[in-house]
């Protein structure tokens, strides 16, 4: 199996999706069945094709043009000139820092929380079922309305519900958003995540083999050396997915930023970013080479983290 | 007995530590039923007599008709990805076909590629077509996000059908075609209703397309919600019942689905 990472290259998908393609056509006489077979698959590949890569082929030719929204008639072909004004302007390196402070602390805190519910859900106790109905919710709320109930509910500095807990335990009470932004939108999006992450290790914790781990009691092992021996090692490719896939989602977060704090404060992730170059400005073309940017380093820090676990993805793992 | 008192403890606490969390969600849902008066009150008021103007205010605002647009686009999206996805999902699964995985790698990696590198130029192309604010054409991009994710997890599925099944159906002179619709769609419709309840989430979920290819007739419930942020004067009660209104079907959908929500999750890596 070649290299993931080489695969996320979007020129190389469209070269495999091309040869695919030429191959498919000359072996589609040998048998009826694997022409009908084929018949089946392109109707969806072809679907996302169109509504997927191409408007990113489409977004690396805008990112050439000098095209203005207000003059449109006046457009010209200018070679690498938007990178450079990109490059030059300054906005890149605060947005890669952003993002990565952002996904790794929403990441490594999500995965901790997630840990502990899981561990604590998967003993068997009195309600066990509505317990694990109930810690699911967060991750399924709208974004946009957690986001929002977040902002005005809980962290506002006059009636929100945290400062009044913090108030009544003797804690300080900031303005959460304006005083730590990167910490409230982590907190919002730890919140979010932590559902998905136990949901993963949980399923890793119920796979495990109770033989095993009733051995391990009768020959006397404690729960910590049980955990750390025989749980820990079983949970590794759990840990794997679930790193991988939250660092994917958490890489692209656009909602909670939106609604927080709209970028300020050091927050100004690299979709905010995208966002506010191409929808607020009428730059065409330099809004696109902001967009072929981004994509080429969020497809850096996805493989950085998929090159050594995409093998969990093809093998499987059966809870 | 020995081990009885730690149990109780630790039961507890993992009751404590779920309610803790799940508070901002229990706070949401009664601001919604207070009036603004009560749900601006400092210190914030845990009893207090009900009230409906929060939701009145809502349907005032049109709140119906936004949600009604986020049903047709979610429905709309799912029933193209089930489609589409359904015969993807048994042609990449019922034996190795030699470009299989090529295929799967592909699908994979759209869905890592960044929703927004393709958002302009389908801006300017729905645009120049005259389909920006139209709710179909949101629920066509919604699908072509959601196909990459439907077949690994309906593959992961079929997967599971034993091969005797389906053999047993070819002996008899069944078709592909056949086979697919007769025999493998309902043994696996659990799998598929799953598939699709988790693509209706993501759908139902999304702010950021919503927000850009859609203006007053197609807007969705997120863009509804999130033009609360620059509201005046008090609000937290009629923002706290849009809330609710608006994060309800998909909290429903997915307690039902929650058996199958880690598998959607992981792409069918985790059964």
């Amino acid at each position: 199996m070649p290299a993931f990472s080489a695969r996320l290259w979007f020129s190389r998908d469209l070269r495999e999706v091309r040869l695919f393609l030429q191959k498919a056509k000359s072996t589609t006489k040998k048998t009826a069945d694997k022409a009908k077979l084929k018949g089946l698959l392109y109707p969806a590949v072809i679907f996302v094709i169109i509504l997927t890569q191409l408007p990113f082929l489409l977004t690396i030719v805008f990112s050439s043009i000098n095209w203005n929204l207000l003059k449109p008639a006046d457009r010209q072909f200018v070679g690498l000139e938007n990178y450079a004004t990109v490059f030059s302007s300054g906005d890149l390196i605060p947005a890669l820092i952003a993002t990565i402070t952002m996904t790794t602390m929403a990441v490594v805190s999500s995965l901790l929380l997630g840990l502990l519910f899981a561990l604590l859900l998967d003993r068997k106790f009195k309600g066990r079922a509505l317990a694990r109905t109930l810690i699911i919710t967060p991750f399924l709320v709208m974004p946009a309305a957690a986001a929002l109930s977040w902002k005005f509910s809980m962290f506002d500095t006059n009636i929100g519900a945290v400062n009044y807990f913090a108030g009544l335990l003797g804690l300080p009470e900031p303005a959460w958003i304006t005083d730590y932004p990167m910490v409230s939108i982590v907190i919002v999006l730890a919140w979010q995540f932590t559902p998905f992450m136990m949901l993963i290790l949980l399923a890793g914790l119920q796979s495990q083999d109770q033989e095993v781990l009733e051995a391990a009691a009768v020959d006397g092992s404690s729960t910590w050396k049980t955990f750390q021996l025989i749980t820990m090692p079983h949970l590794r490719v759990y840990f794997e997915i679930a790193i991988l896939l939250g660092t994917i989602i958490l890489l692209q977060v656009f909602d909670p930023i939106a609604i927080l704090t709209k970028g300020t404060g050091g927050t100004k992730t690299l979709s905010y970013l995208l966002y506010e170059r191409a929808f607020i400005g009428l730059n065409v073309g330099e809004a696109a080479a902001y967009g072929v940017i981004v994509v080429v380093i969020t497809i850096v820090l996805a493989t950085l983290a998929l090159r050594t676990l995409f093998s969990v993805f093809t093998r499987g793992v059966r809870a | 007995m020995r081990h009885q008192r730690p149990n109780v403890l630790l039961t507890i606490a993992t009751w404590v530590l779920v309610i803790i969390f799940i508070f901002p969600v229990f706070w949401t849902i009664l601001n919604g039923f207070k009036s603004e008066f009560d749900a601006t009150a400092n210190p914030p008021k845990f009893l207090f007599s009900p009230d409906l103007a929060g939701y009145e205010l809502v349907a005032q605002r049109g709140m119906l008709a936004y949600l009604w647009n986020s049903v047709v686009a979610s429905i709309g999206s799912t029933v193209v990805v089930m489609l589409l996805s359904i015969p993807a999902a048994y042609a990449l699964s019922v034996r190795e076909i030699k470009q299989s995985q090529n295929t799967l790698f592909f699908l994979i990696s759209t869905r890592f590629l960044p929703v927004a590198a393709g958002i302009l130029p389908l801006y300017l192309i729905l645009k120049n077509l005259g389909f920006l604010d139209n709710v179909w054409a949101l629920a066509i991009i919604y699908a072509a996000i959601n196909i990459p994710l439907a077949i690994w997890m309906l593959r992961s599925f079929f997967m599971e059908i034993p091969k005797e099944v389906t053999e047993a159906a070819r002996i008899d002179g069944a078709g592909i075609i056949r086979e697919l619709v007769r025999i493998v769609v309902p043994i696996t419709i659990p799998g598929i209703v799953a598939a699709a309840l988790i693509c209706f989430i993501f759908a139902w979920n999304e702010y950021f397309i919503a927000t850009l290819v859609t203006g007053a007739t197609a807007k969705t419930t997120p863009p509804f919600l999130a033009s609360f942020v620059d509201g005046r004067g008090f609000f937290l009660a009629v923002l706290s019942s849009a809330a609710t209104l608006a994060a309800l079907p998909v909290v429903v959908v997915g307690w039902l689905a929650q058996k199958h929500l880690v598998r959607g999750l992981s792409l069918g890596a985790i059964k």
